[in-house]
């Protein structure tokens, strides 16, 4: 190779001028990619940390529906879904499904009757090797539009300042209609009397390509029984885990899968607004319940029910909780995952 | 190896380029999208994976093609510390190249994530389910990229301060198009 032919100094100087320019600016511009100029973007960090509760940070546990039992089962599709989706689930079928009951609280610990909202996460896997992840809750809308302001809710909701919530309720009215509901819509006694409803909007694809908005549902086939929330306290602050374990010893639960398809002009980027009452419904499956497991070494422990996880045939629409539930959800797992043994694996169905 | 060769073959400076944008596009998407949790976040996810894959055996491919051609040496006269830190960035390049790829497909395959690379097209699981595989790897995945980007701003600097002011042909050696007949003529 050739000597190497120095430069004059003034060349040298504007070269390493030129040199520090672009490592410079290509450092900043990664530094700006990863939001550290940003301290005002919303970051799945800051949701996650948003969730910390009073008790503390809930090591080894979900930091959001920390609460939960596992169940294994059977999703039967009836075949009249594969009008709407080309996704193998929606073909006539049985595939097992694997799941979880939950509690809407990021303390694992809190008892059954100080939590409202109640979940189930789904997984139902087919043959073609693809899965259909979901996690659902019992009201029939969410809180709020966005998930900037799902993270100032939980901001408010943890403020010690007592105009907090009230601040927050005068810049997203939305959530007006949530406490609506969660003062007035009877509990019940049961995880296997709950409906469970996607809440948030996703778009089938069907064998011509065609898209249908749709939200889903699974509705129960046990007749939900009011109870008030001081006579569900009374029976123990871990009824809920007891009872569901002993329903389904004493024989497999259902439950119907139900979608419902939106009309043109209907809200599919806004989970807090449901659709009207008569929108096209279509019965599409059954999901049997079978089994029940301990989340401390069951199953659904390590899965992650992240909503985005699709098959063919399903995929997400302009609402926008998908996406961000899918990157909370993530960073909820990274940090447990390495906090496993903070929530040892043993088996035993007592709660710690 | 081909030691009188003062350029690497047209085929490593193809390698070289192409990979260079979709590392560098890599490193980008990646610190972006664990950063945000707007729709983008799902946008950029679903081009992390596809991309990390092409960016594996992209690296196969010119590993091979390393083995077969070589390298042009480098200039007479160099220090042995300055030989050595350029051999070495040589390899820590082939490792990270692959091995960043592959701690991403067992990360997710460790926490029983499909590992989909276009719509209906999967990867398998290359590590069984494994919460402390997940974590481990998960780091690995996280304090090497900012390695990985480290190593490229020092890699930049390097090829523009031979490029701008030793002027002795290291950058030639890889340029896209000869900027010169002959390398580096004197002025």
């Amino acid at each position: 190779m050739a000597e190497p032919v120095l430069s004059p100094a003034r060349s040298v100087f504007g070269s390493l001028v030129l040199i520090a320019v672009v490592i410079g600016g290509a450092a900043a511009a990664f530094a700006y990619t990863a939001g550290w100029f940003s301290p005002q973007r919303l970051t799945p960090d800051k949701l996650v940390d948003a969730f910390t509760p009073p008790t503390g940070v809930p090591l080894g546990h979900r930091r959001n529906h920390a609460k939960g039992i596992c169940f294994t089962g059977m999703f039967e599709a009836n075949g009249a879904g594969a009008a709407l989706s080309r996704g193998q689930v929606f073909t006539r079928g049985q595939y097992p499904a694997l799941g979880r009951f939950n509690l809407a609280t990021a303390d694992p610990n809190a008892p059954d009757a100080t939590v409202r909202v109640r979940g189930m996460g789904l997984r139902i896997s087919t043959p073609d090797g693809q899965e259909w992840r979901t996690a659902m809750i019992d009201p029939p809308f969410f809180p709020v539009s966005t998930p900037q302001a799902f993270y100032e809710h939980l901001v408010a909701s943890a403020s010690k300042d007592p105009n907090a919530m009230k601040t927050f309720a005068g810049v997203h009215p939305e959530i007006a209609a949530f406490g609506a509901w969660a003062k007035s819509a009877p509990w019940t006694g049961s995880y296997a009397e709950e409906r469970y409803n996607s809440l948030n909007s996703f778009i089938l694809i069907d064998n011509s390509g065609a898209e249908h908005a749709v939200r889903w549902s699974l509705l129960p086939a046990a007749q939900p029984i009011p109870i008030s929330p001081d006579d569900l306290a009374k029976r123990g602050p871990n009824f809920l885990e007891q009872e569901i374990a002993e329903r389904v010893r004493g024989g497999p639960l259902r439950w119907t899968m139900v979608v419902t398809v939106a009309n043109p002009g209907d809200p599919t980027a806004d989970p807090s607004k449901a659709w009207p009452e008569d929108r096209r419904t279509i019965e599409v499956g059954t999901l049997t319940v079978q089994q029940i497991q301990p989340e401390r070494d069951g199953p659904c422990r390590d899965i992650n029910f992240d909503p985005t996880v699709l098959p063919t045939g399903i995929r997400t629409s302009d609402d926008p909780f998908p996406a961000a539930r899918s990157s909370t959800y993530a960073k909820s797992f990274d940090r447990r995952t390495a906090e496993a043994k903070d929530y040892p694996r043993t088996a035993t169905d007592a709660k710690p | 190896m081909i030691g009188d060769r003062q350029r690497f073959t047209p085929l490593q400076r193809l390698l070289h380029w192409l990979m260079a944008v979709c590392i560098f596009a890599m490193l980008f998407i990646g610190v972006g999208m664990v950063s945000t949790v707007m729709p983008k976040y799902l946008t950029l996810v679903s081009i992390h994976k596809p991309l990390g894959i092409a960016i594996l055996v992209l690296a196969l491919v010119r590993l091979v093609v390393r083995l077969r051609f070589g390298a042009p040496s480098l200039p007479a006269g160099w220090p042995e510390p300055m030989k050595l830190a350029a051999q070495l960035s040589h390899y820590a390049f082939y490792v990270l190249m692959i091995a960043m790829p592959l701690i991403g497909w067992g990360m997710l395959s460790a926490a029983a994530y499909p590992v989909v690379l276009f719509r209906g097209v999967r990867l398998p699981a290359i590590l069984p389910q494994s919460d402390s595989l997940h974590a481990l790897l998960w780091d690995a995945h996280f304090y090497l990229a900012f390695v990985f980007f480290a190593l490229i701003l020092l890699h930049v600097a390097a090829a523009l301060f031979h490029a701008l002011i030793r002027r002795d042909g290291v950058f030639e050696a890889m340029a896209p198009v000869s900027t010169h007949d002959e390398v580096a003529p004197a002025e």
